[in-house]
C-alpha cells in the first residue's frame, strides 16, 4: 500500500511550485552536457521539505552530479534551481562526501574541522563553541575530538563530516554515497546516527545511494533515474514508521517496495 | 635476561600507544642497520690507506684526516670558512624562497600563466646554473653578491617549480568541501590551497637549500672568492694538503646533511599531517 508511485513529473512553474507547501527544493529546465552529449536535457524535479530523498538509478545516469548541481558544486548549462524560492547563496546547506578522507581538512583538528562552517559564517567563538558542544552531545561522540583527522578511523572521520555539515543548521543535507568507503559495522553504525538526527531535526535530506536497500531503508521517497539523458523514472514512496531498525528490513512492505524499485530499475536499466 | 624494556606489559597498562612500541624497538634495530653503511666506508677507506692500493699522497688515513678536521675546527681556521658558506648559502635560499613562493603560488594558481611559463621555468630548470656565472658577472661584478645570485636564481626556479605543482595539485575534494559551506575564494585560497600547498612547497624548500649550497660552492672555488668552504677545498688541493681537502670536503658534506635535516625536522612539525 504504502508502495505507491507517481507519474513522471510534468514541468511545473517554478512560481507555483514554490507556493506550493511540501515542494522546497525546485528544479526547472536543467541542462547539462558531459563530454559531448547531454546528461540532463530539461530536466525538472521537486524535492519536498522535511524529507529523506534517496536518488537511486543505472551507471553514469549522473546521480552524483544532480545533487552537485543542486549543491553548486558542479555548474549548469541552463535551468534553474531553487530552494524554497531561495537561491543557492541565500541557503545554508551541507554536504558530505563520499572521501572524508580528502574532504576533513587533516591540519585541523576533528574540532576545528567542525567549527570551520562556523566561522566561515562569522558566528563568534562562543557560538562556535556552543554549538560543537550540543553536536558532540547529539551524537554522543565518545572519542577525542581534539585528535586530527587523520589519527581518527575511517568512521570516525566521517561521523566528523556528518557533524561538520550539521553545524551551521544546513537547511538540507546532501549525502554523495556516504558509507560505500566505510566497513559494514561502522555503516550501520553510521546510517542509525544519520537517521536519529533526521527524526530530531528534520532537516531536508538527499542521499545518493548505490546500495538499494540502504537506499530504500533511510528514505521516505525513493528517486530511481533513467539512463541518460537523464529523467527521473519513478519516485517510490515508504512509509515504515521511524526509528527504522533490522526488523524493518523483514518486513513486507520493505520488500514490497525494495523489490518494487528493483522492477523499475532493470527495466530503465534494459532500455 | 632482556636488553630491551617490555613494551607489551606498558601496552597492556597502557602506557605507550602502539605506534609508540612499535617505534622504539623499530628505533634500536634501525639504528644498528644505519650504521653498517657508514662504518663500512670507513673500513674500506682504512684498508686501501693501509694497503697502499692508492698512493698515500692521494688517499690519506682516515685517522689524520679526521685529526685534521679537528685541528682545524678547534683552531678556529676552518670557523670562518665554513660561516662565510653557510651565510652565502641561507642568503641565496632566503632570497629565493622570499621570491620563490608567491610567484609559485600566483603560477600554480593561475593555469593560464602556469601554461605560458612552463617552458621557461623548465627550460631553466635544466641549464646548468654554473653555465651562468659568467653572465652574472657581468651582472653583479665579482663581488660576493654574484655568487648569492647564481645561487638564488637556480634555487628560486626550484621553488617556484615545486610551489606552483603544490598549489596546482591541491585536492579538488578539500576545496570543493570548503566552497560548498559558502567560503570564499580568498578563503579556499588562504585556508585551504596554502595549507594543500605547503608539503610540496616544503619538498622545494629543502631542494632549493641543497641547490644553493652546490652552487655556492663551485662558485667559491672558480670565480674568486677569499674565503668559504669552496676556496679551502681548491686552495688545499693547490698546495697539495689532502688531508685539508678531505676535511673541507666531510665539512661541506656535515653542512649540506645538517641544513637537510634542519629541513625535514621543521616539515615533520609544521606539516605533520603530510603523506597521512
Amino acid at each position: 500500500m504504502s508502495a505507491q508511485t507517481e507519474p513522471r513529473l510534468r514541468p511545473v512553474p517554478a512560481e507555483q511550485a514554490v507556493h506550493g507547501r511540501q515542494t522546497y527544493i525546485t528544479v526547472r529546465g536543467l541542462s547539462k552536457q558531459f563530454a559531448g552529449s547531454p546528461l540532463y536535457a530539461d530536466f525538472n524535479l521537486d524535492i519536498p521539505q522535511g524529507k529523506f530523498t534517496s536518488i537511486f538509478g543505472p551507471n553514469g545516469c549522473g546521480k552524483s552530479t544532480l545533487i552537485n548541481m543542486i549543491a553548486g558544486l558542479t555548474p549548469v548549462d541552463a535551468g534553474d534551481i531553487l530552494f524554497d524560492g531561495k537561491t543557492l547563496k541565500e541557503t545554508t546547506i551541507g554536504y558530505v562526501f563520499q572521501n572524508y578522507r580528502d574532504a576533513l581538512l587533516p591540519w585541523k583538528r576533528a574540532l576545528d574541522n567542525i567549527k570551520y562552517p562556523l566561522e566561515i559564517a562569522g558566528k563568534s567563538k562562543s557560538e562556535r563553541t556552543r554549538r560543537v558542544e550540543e553536536l558532540i552531545a547529539s551524537f554522543d561522540i565518545r572519542f577525542d575530538l581534539s585528535r586530527y583527522p587523520y589519527e581518527l578511523s575511517g568512521g570516525q572521520q566521517q561521523l566528523v563530516s556528518i557533524m561538520r555539515a550539521l553545524a551551521p543548521h544546513p537547511e538540507v543535507l546532501f549525502l554523495d554515497e556516504p558509507f560505500s568507503a566505510l566497513d559494514y559495522e561502522m555503516t550501520l553504525f553510521i546510517r542509525d546516527k544519520l537517521q536519529e538526527i533526521f527524526r530530531a531535526t528534520g532537516v531536508t535530506m538527499l542521499l545518493v545511494s548505490h546500495d538499494l536497500e540502504e537506499a530504500v531503508y533511510l528514505a521516505d521517497r525513493v528517486l530511481l533515474l533513467t539512463k541518460r539523458p537523464t529523467q527521473v523514472a519513478e519516485t517510490v514512496h515508504f512509509h515504515a514508521p521511524r526509528p527504522r531498525d533490522a526488523d524493518t528490513l523483514s518486513t513486507e512492505d520493505f520488500i514490497r517496495t525494495k523489490a518494487r524499485c528493483l522492477e523499475i530499475f532493470q527495466r530503465e536499466v534494459r532500455r | 635476561m632482556k636488553l630491551l624494556p617490555d613494551y607489551r606489559r606498558w601496552l597492556r597498562a597502557g602506557i605507550v600507544s602502539p605506534e609508540q612500541t612499535a617505534g622504539a624497538t623499530a628505533g634500536f634495530s634501525r639504528l644498528r642497520t644505519v650504521l653498517i653503511g657508514p662504518l663500512a666506508l670507513v673500513a674500506v677507506w682504512w684498508l686501501a690507506f693501509d694497503a697502499q692500493w692508492v698512493s698515500h699522497k692521494l688517499l690519506p688515513s682516515p685517522w689524520t684526516t679526521v685529526q685534521s678536521l679537528w685541528e682545524s675546527v678547534a683552531s678556529g681556521a676552518m670557523t670562518k670558512d665554513f660561516l662565510s658558506t653557510f651565510n652565502r648559502t641561507l642568503s641565496a635560499f632566503a632570497i629565493a624562497a622570499v621570491a620563490g613562493i608567491p610567484v609559485g603560488i600566483l603560477f600554480g594558481s593561475n593555469q593560464k600563466i602556469y601554461r605560458s611559463i612552463e617552458f621557461l621555468v623548465d627550460f631553466f630548470r635544466s641549464t646548468p646554473a654554473t653555465a651562468m656565472f659568467p653572465l652574472f658577472l657581468l651582472i653583479f661584478g665579482i663581488g660576493d653578491f654574484a655568487k648569492i645570485a647564481v645561487a638564488a636564481f637556480a634555487a628560486w626556479l626550484v621553488v617556484v617549480f615545486n610551489v606552483a605543482y603544490g598549489v596546482m595539485n591541491a585536492r579538488q575534494t578539500r576545496i570543493l568541501a570548503a566552497r560548498v559551506m559558502g567560503a570564499s575564494s580568498w578563503r579556499v585560497f588562504r585556508d585551504v590551497m596554502f595549507f594543500e600547498s605547503l608539503p610540496q612547497t616544503f619538498i622545494g624548500l629543502r631542494m632549493a637549500v641543497s641547490v644553493a649550497l652546490v652552487v655556492i660552492i663551485v662558485a667559491e672555488m672558480f670565480i674568486g672568492s677569499s674565503d668559504g668552504l669552496g676556496r679551502r677545498i681548491i686552495d688545499s688541493q693547490q698546495v697539495f694538503d689532502l688531508q685539508q681537502m678531505y676535511a673541507s670536503i666531510i665539512a661541506s658534506g656535515v653542512m649540506g646533511y645538517g641544513v637537510n635535516l634542519f629541513f625535514l625536522a621543521i616539515e615533520k612539525w609544521l606539516v605533520h599531517w603530510s603523506g597521512k
